[in-house]
């Protein structure tokens, strides 16, 4: 009865206010364009119809598969990467203060946890700290660089921590935006690229400028192709900025040295703001690739570069061997930019206050590892290499495997830690995908994965040539898992070609 | 070093016209961002530390810096409970150790176990682990009497600013005069007047009443809004309850109010709500705009839109550093919804220890709990602490002429109002400086102590404040209390 009242109270009460609008205030045509625009393949809506498809797995509905294998995202740990025992022990001692008592922790972690400490406000990870950054940690970034590029100098003021790499690269992106019409921001970024660049261009209201990777080459960047993509944006916007993510992502290329002197003429010449997007700067796999950073090239190239380009470099807490996404570590370090611009930085990363403390912790830990002499040293360098002997091991299987595929033909997977395969699509299938309104790659992947469990992410997210499909797939299930994976995707590709004939 | 900006020395052919991002060619919006509490007069306090450290001689051996809400960087401890669990989930192993309580295992089991492979170093889902937000829902229900809370409607954030920036970026559009209009209390927490010069969004000023401690008349909201319609496209009204930087806690009816305005004038709601805990004087409670809506009935809870927002930084827990907290959307449009969803997911997901804490805090030990007493001990000691330090401050800052105090009714700061000589407002504009930036920065240089002008949270013209935390340790406080004074009587004197 009272149930029937309510209803009825709360008909009434729409029906009277009928006459007033009763349209929402937030819809999709009164909310903010710019955001309409952004996408994110990587968590986009094949990722969501796998999060279906393991809840109703979890209800108990039958599928050819047992579990959905999450092959999108580079998140190591989730796929079974173990983390490394002495940042964990740091951390659970600097959210524990009690534990520095405890004899089962070695004495080089409790050193760490004491000094991360005490630059802690009240001696508490819980504090806020400067919103650059705590200080200690900036300065030990700053000699990891020092020591990482062979003694090139680097001022640990120039260092800003970071929200994971992301919150970095978005806030330059940001500052570099300005101008309307044919004087709007350009910023250049490869394509394939990772999607974040594309969604904070659109988000921001900037103009993407494309450069083509070159699948051929085994996707090296060609200053041909830079020069190309630059003349013609110069038509329609102000080309500002270039980005370029080395080692690749999606395509796992360790650009040659010379390929960064190029990149770096031509930022010159051209006048661009460069982003370089280093998280991948340890997962480096093949034989005869080696990370050059781009800050390391920039001085070696002598002061009529190394005094005037402008640059900024990216890291992360979240890849490499460490794997700790979830922490959101990271940092930049900007060279050569405007005194003026670098306070307008510093202003506008203190209104968010400062990056999460247990990130910078760990961040702290990945530029200062245990020594040789340190209790966890042995340790620690075990379990580093493990993980990065695995990945090495894991491209290399993935590559093998894929190559022996027809209609699938995978570049080696110089580094990262994905593979981009460019697969052959029948022209069957394309038709069918076109007539059901969705690319042929995502039409491909959300065919794999309601057949087999296995989710992708479409070539399609990150970009490619016209007429050419991929997908991205991780290489980080563990090495029997991923063994079955990948046959599970020849198998799958078989039949789809099969099928589509 | 490099080369200067204005060289147009050619080298080897090229000529350099200086830098590609200078101001001028910078993001515009972002010239206009400011934030007080982080802004010039902090720099100095910075500056004044390092020439402490380095051995300059000054009238004192500290600098206190009570500018900012972070209670562990004066002396407030953790929740050893919270704590507890955070070394569980950062470091496995430590399950086996019986120097943990079973509950807090249990907790620390239970987020690993929501956890990609185990691991707090996993992404999580990009609106936070479900288990989470299901503990949020439970805790908002609570919380409010019953009313239900969705999951759904939940989204965990990195710190509640992360949200509030979300929300205000989805609700800004138009162009001109149809630009979308935000309505946010003068004073106010810089934040929002910050995000919407980026956002390059209209601020609406509606002013608190100072002679009714800061409460909200909703006379004034009208005023602000019909001024406002002139010039742009008014859609969301924020209010900070308990309030910062002033500290009042709404009565349920101004938020009744405040809420049949926001209906009537088809506005969004935005209630920041980060100070829940932090409740102080007699007769005040504090009441969620969620439960409110819900209890005005279904003409407003099925029409208001509106997004509160939560935190792990303040309350009693005081985690600043791990960047923990939510939001709670109420009535929002399913594709709009759809469109937060996919925002948020290109920053990929809110700090995991953050989510973590702030599931401790959603869901904290119970009465048949081991951890139960200490924990509500801890709590009880830490609120009670802020109560009276809330009222020695309204208290003391009243027995000095030229300093008005309203009372601290809740969260953590004081702003009084001060008097000063036109003498010395004088000097200030002789130096450039808006006057009680002036007073503050001769504070910080005389005695050593990092306040907030008023200028920095907006005030009405004519007159000056600063903002003060209350979180200095009682005897700490009262030291910092009776050197404003003495420094106020000083300034006063001086400039007579």
């Amino acid at each position: 009865m009272l149930c029937c009242c309510f209803f009825m109270l709360h008909f009434v009460c729409r029906s009277s206010c009928e006459n007033v609008k009763f349209e929402p205030v937030l819809t999709i045509d009164t909310m903010n364009p710019t955001v309409k625009k952004v996408e994110y393949a990587v968590r986009g809506p094949i990722v969501q119809r796998a999060v279906e498809l393991e809840r109703e797995l979890s209800e108990g509905m039958k599928k050819p598969f047992a579990e959905v294998i999450k092959a999108n995202i580079g998140d190591a740990h989730a796929m079974g990467q173990q983390p490394i025992t002495f940042f964990r022990q740091v951390l659970a001692l600097c959210s524990y203060p009690e534990l520095l008592n405890d004899s089962t922790f070695p004495e080089d972690a409790k050193s760490r946890a004491h000094r991360i400490l005490q630059s802690c406000g009240g001696n508490s990870m819980g504090s806020y700290s400067a919103s650059q950054g705590i200080d200690s940690v900036r300065q030990d970034v700053a000699r990891y660089i020092e020591r990482r590029d062979g003694g090139v100098p680097c001022d640990p003021d120039d260092i800003y921590l970071t929200t994971g790499a992301s919150d970095g690269i978005v806030t330059m992106l940001k500052l570099l935006v300005c101008g309307e019409g044919a004087a709007r921001t350009g910023v250049m970024i490869s394509i394939p690229q990772y999607p974040l660049y594309s969604a904070a261009l659109a988000e921001l209201g900037a103009v993407q400028i494309n450069y083509y990777l070159n699948e051929e080459t085994c996707w090296s960047l060609d200053i041909g192709e830079l020069q190309r993509a630059l003349d013609e944006a110069r038509q329609y916007c102000n080309p500002r900025a270039l980005c370029i993510i080395n080692p690749g992502n999606p395509t796992g290329q360790v650009q040659s040295r010379e390929c960064i002197e190029d990149v770096i003429r031509f930022a010159a010449k051209e006048r661009l703001f460069l982003m370089a997007d280093e998280v991948y700067q340890d997962n480096v796999y093949a034989e005869g690739c080696q990370f050059h950073s781009f800050k390391k090239v920039l001085f070696e190239m002598g002061p009529e570069y190394s005094n005037t380009v402008e640059l900024a470099s990216f890291h992360s807490t979240s890849k490499c061997y460490m794997g700790e996404c979830g922490f959101r570590g990271g940092y930049m370090e900007i060279i050569n930019m405007d005194d003026e611009v670098k306070a307008q930085l510093t202003k506008l990363v203190s209104v968010r206050l400062c990056p999460p403390v247990p990130g910078q912790a760990l961040m702290d830990l990945v530029v200062n590892p245990p020594q040789p002499g340190e209790p966890s040293y042995d340790n620690f360098i075990k379990e580093r290499t493990a993980t990065l002997s695995a990945l090495a091991q894991k491209a290399k299987l993935t590559e093998q495997v894929l190559n022996t595929v027809q209609g699938i033909s995978c570049n080696p997977v110089q580094g990262a830690m994905y593979s981009f395969p460019r697969i052959t699509i029948p022209e069957k299938a394309i038709k069918e995908a076109t007539d059901k309104g969705q690319q042929p790659d995502m039409f491909y992947c959300m065919k794999m994965l309601e057949e087999t469990g296995i989710c992708l992410v479409p070539g399609s997210g990150f970009g490619q040539k016209d007429g050419t499909y991929h997908f991205r797939m991780t290489i980080l299930p563990p090495n029997d898992k991923l063994q079955i994976l990948l046959n599970k995707v020849k198998e799958f590709h078989q039949r789809f070609t099969q099928q589509y004939s | 070093g490099a080369l200067s900006q204005s060289s147009t020395q050619a080298v080897n052919g090229v000529s350099h016209r200086g830098k590609v991002l200078t101001l001028d060619s910078m993001n515009p919006n972002v010239k206009r961002v400011e934030y007080a509490v982080r802004g010039p007069i902090v720099q100095r306090a910075v500056q004044i530390e390092k020439e402490l450290k380095e051995g300059v001689k000054k009238p004192f051996t500290e600098v206190i810096k009570a500018n900012i809400g972070d209670a562990h960087a004066m002396g407030q401890k953790p929740i050893t409970f919270l704590r507890q669990v955070l070394a569980l989930c950062s470091y496995p192993e430590l399950l086996e150790d019986n120097m943990f309580p079973e509950d807090a295992k249990k907790r620390a089991r239970r987020i690993l176990e929501s956890c990609g492979g185990h691991s707090i170093g996993a992404y999580s889902a990009s609106q936070g682990i479900e288990c989470i937000r299901q503990d949020v829902a439970r805790y908002i229900e609570r919380r409010d009497g019953g009313i239900p809370s969705s999951p759904d409607n939940i989204y965990l954030s990195t710190g509640a600013s992360d949200a509030i920036v979300t929300m205000l970026k989805l609700l800004v559009c138009g162009e001109g005069r149809s630009r979308t209009g935000v309505m946010i209390s003068i004073p106010q927490y810089p934040l929002y007047s910050a995000a919407l010069a980026d956002l390059g969004a209209v601020q609406i000023s509606y002013y608190l009443d100072e002679d009714k401690c800061w409460s909200l008349d909703v006379a004034e909201l009208r005023r602000a809004l019909n001024a406002a319609r002139q010039h742009c496209n008014p859609r969301v009204l924020c209010i900070i309850n308990p309030g910062n930087p002033t500290g009042q806690v709404q009565s349920r009816q101004c938020i009744e109010d405040v809420i049949r305005f926001a209906k009537e004038e088809h506005l969004f709601l935005m209630a920041d709500e980060v100070y829940q805990d932090n409740v102080y004087a007699e007769g005040c409670k504090f009441h969620s705009f969620k439960k409110v809506l819900f209890e005005m009935g279904p003409e407003y809870s099925s029409t208001v839109e509106m997004a509160s927002f939560h935190s792990t930084s303040k309350c009693y827990m005081g985690e600043c550093g791990f960047r923990g907290g939510y939001m709670e959307v109420i009535n929002m449009d399913p594709e709009v919804k759809a469109q937060l969803t996919k925002l948020v997911s290109v920053r990929l997901c809110p700090p995991v220890p953050g989510q973590a804490l702030l599931d401790l805090v959603v869901n904290p030990p119970q009465p048949d709990e081991p951890s139960y007493t200490t924990f509500m001990k801890e709590r009880t000691a830490v609120l009670a602490a802020l109560a009276e330090k809330a009222r020695l401050t309204e208290e003391t800052f009243n027995t000095v002429p030229g300093i008005t105090c309203n009372p601290v009714q809740g969260a953590m700061y004081t702003f009084p109002r001060i008097t000063l000589p036109q003498k010395a407002i004088d000097k200030a504009k002789e130096e450039g400086q808006v006057p009680d930036m002036y007073y503050c920065m001769r504070l910080l240089e005389e005695e050593g102590i990092c306040l907030v002008p008023g200028s920095g949270f907006g005030q009405r013209e004519g007159t000056f404040h600063f903002r003060m935390t209350i979180l200095p340790p009682t005897e700490k406080l009262k030291v910092v209390l009776q050197k404003i004074r003495e420094f106020h009587l000083r300034f006063t004197q001086e400039f007579s």
